[in-house]
């Protein structure tokens, strides 16, 4: 929806604050810009609505070039979110929001509703912030405010520089996840420049990382983290960052793929010389004839048992509690406590088992990213 | 008559002269009423459009200044070979002696207009004269009428110097006293100008209060 071909700001003394960006930023997505400061993101993103003009390259906006349009008329239809919020301290809330819905014509009553509308969407009550001036509102309810009025005449693209960056850091989640529950109702294509990760971790579909007015890596946030581009991207997003954030890595990285497994047709006695073998605590069993996952055996079980029973179908336990491999680290240590004997099998698409998961293989991943972490430090 | 006291000369000086200090009030007014009309005009023009072309804003605000520097009985001198003795004269060099607090606080009013309130006008999409209009002025407003107030108080009182150069107004009592040595006559134009001085003032309060937007009280 939004294509960079080539584009570079330079100014007349030669500084080139971006320099041939090219990206496509399709429809509904949320990309998040971030680099260090100086990087180029800011005047990337405000080159979208010519705040900042272009010096090279094309920008375009469902195929038109955004040089053939009028600036304030492609303005009117780009809502803009800024970190200092710059509502307009002399008009009410109401009149704030409704500000260009009214440069666009609209009638008084259809700004009225909407205004009311928006209100309640970043939750306000209208009846008690309508009439009230900006000065009357705390930080987070100015930005509050300032988000409405971006999205007041329904603009598809969302611009958004540093937009929760002066706010304290409990408003900021607040307004994190609003923007989130929002953008999952509205699917807005939203460009958003911040400088904190964990900010572009949590929001992007996408992010892209700037330096030195330079694209270095477009990707999702589980590539960033997984398969940084470059040792600037490594270190910009730092180390620690895929421990703090689980739900961004794949179970896949958190799981032995030394699965041993039997099926049912096996005496007990040599289901259990197998394990003590293998010095594991538990079985994964198969079907026979297509290798899907039909359940498990734990070793405890089975040396209290092994003279009792004539299979062991009859200790065979069914886990309640399987993931796909789709799933993530968060996935797997969120369910670790409710699982008995401490094993997680990991199924693929055909029901087939890829690996396990075990407190051990748990604790042995997240431990060598630690160990890791140790290493650059010294 | 000289050996009456001040106020006794006063009082019979307002007695005898009552409907000559109503008429010189009402040129006294005009006096300032006038030149301030031009110069509020002009200088809220000059103003906006120094904020509009930085390159004039130097020249503007320093040839508003040089005239400030120049002593108001002196301006009132040179711009006689211009437009001769009376009223005109007076009106031209009070108007010029009023612009600088005018376009000065016009400038800085529009200049102190916070930036972020500016970056998200333009960046909703208004014009620069929507900008201007409905940003930039409505916020400087208080600024300007400050300006505004100061250059009339100011102006006030010098148009009591115009009486200097044939213009009448409430000069011509003051001047009339000193040259004749009657104290009495000098405060028949003195209390008055002061009066309408002091009235100017809480006039352009009371309007610097009014037009102020709300959300700025």
């Amino acid at each position: 929806m939004i294509k960079f071909e080539q584009v570079s700001k330079v100014y007349t003394d030669g500084f080139k604050a971006v320099d041939s960006v090219n990206f496509e930023v399709p429809e509904g997505e949320f990309l998040v810009l971030i680099g260090p400061s100086g990087s180029g993101k800011s005047t990337t993103m405000k080159m979208i609505n010519r705040m900042i003009p272009h010096t090279n390259g094309t920008i375009s906006i469902d195929g038109t070039d955004i040089k053939k349009l009028n600036p304030s008329e492609l303005r009117r239809n780009i809502g803009y979110v800024i970190q200092q919020i710059g509502l307009f301290p002399h008009y009410t809330i109401e009149k704030n929001i409704a500000i260009v819905p009214e440069l666009k014509g609209w009638d008084k009553e259809k700004i009225k509703t909407r205004v009311r509308e928006l209100l309640k969407m970043v939750d306000l009550d209208p009846d008690i912030y309508a009439s009230r001036y900006p000065k009357e509102l705390s930080g987070g309810q100015q930005q509050r405010v300032g988000v409405a009025r971006a999205l007041a005449s329904d603009p598809r693209v969302l611009l958004m520089d540093e937009p929760f960056g002066a706010l304290d850091p409990i408003t900021r989640d607040q307004l994190q996840d609003q923007i989130i529950s929002l953008q999952r109702k509205l699917k807005k294509t939203i460009v958003f420049v911040t400088h904190d990760m964990d900010e572009a971790l949590k929001l992007g579909d996408r992010i892209a990382i700037m330096k030195d007015g330079n694209l270095l890596q477009i990707d999702t946030p589980e590539k960033i983290l997984l398969e940084p581009a470059s040792t600037f991207v490594e270190d910009f997003i730092g180390k620690d960052r895929i421990i703090q954030n689980p739900e961004l890595m794949p179970v896949v990285s958190v799981m032995t793929t030394k699965v041993v497994t039997s099926v049912l047709d096996r005496s007990p006695e040599k289901a259990l010389l197998k394990m003590r073998q293998e010095k594991i605590t538990s079985l994964i069993i198969e079907d026979e004839q297509d290798d899907t996952f039909v359940g498990l055996i734990s070793a405890y079980e089975l040396i209290k048992k092994v003279s009792s029973i004539q299979s062991i179908e009859e200790i065979l336990i069914v886990p309640e509690h399987t993931l796909t491999d789709k799933a993530s680290a968060k996935d797997a240590i969120m369910m670790m406590p409710n699982v008995k004997y401490g094993v997680i099998p990991v199924l693929n698409e055909a029901k087939k088992v890829v690996g396990i998961v075990t407190r051990g293989t748990l604790l042995t991943a997240l431990s060598s990213q630690w160990t890791e972490l140790e290493g650059i430090n010294e | 008559m000289n050996n009456l006291n001040i106020w006794e000369q006063f009082m019979q000086q307002a007695e005898m002269r009552w409907s000559e200090v109503i008429e010189a009030t009402s040129v006294h007014i005009q006096l300032v009423f006038f030149s301030m009309l031009i110069a509020i005009v002009l200088g809220i023009g000059l103003g906006i459009l120094i904020t509009r072309v930085p390159q004039l804003s130097t020249v503007v605000l320093g040839g508003a200044g040089i005239m400030q520097t120049i002593p108001s009985l002196a301006l009132l001198g040179f711009m006689i070979p211009i437009f001769g003795i009376g009223v005109n004269t007076a009106i031209a060099a009070l108007f010029l002696y009023s612009l600088l607090p005018i376009i000065r606080n016009t400038y800085t009013g529009i200049k102190d207009v916070n930036k972020a309130t500016v970056e998200a006008a333009k960046g909703m999409g208004m014009t620069s004269l929507q900008v201007l209009l409905k940003v930039e002025l409505p916020l400087a407003i208080p600024m300007i009428m400050a300006g505004v107030r100061t250059a009339a108080v100011i102006n006030v009182g010098t148009a009591t110097l115009a009486a200097f150069i044939g213009a009448g107004g409430l000069g011509d009592f003051i001047f009339l006293g000193i040259t004749r040595g009657i104290d009495g006559l000098i405060l028949l134009g003195a209390i008055p100008a002061a009066m309408l001085a002091i009235i100017l003032e809480i006039f352009f309060t009371y309007l610097e209060r009014w037009t102020t937007p709300e959300g700025l009280k």
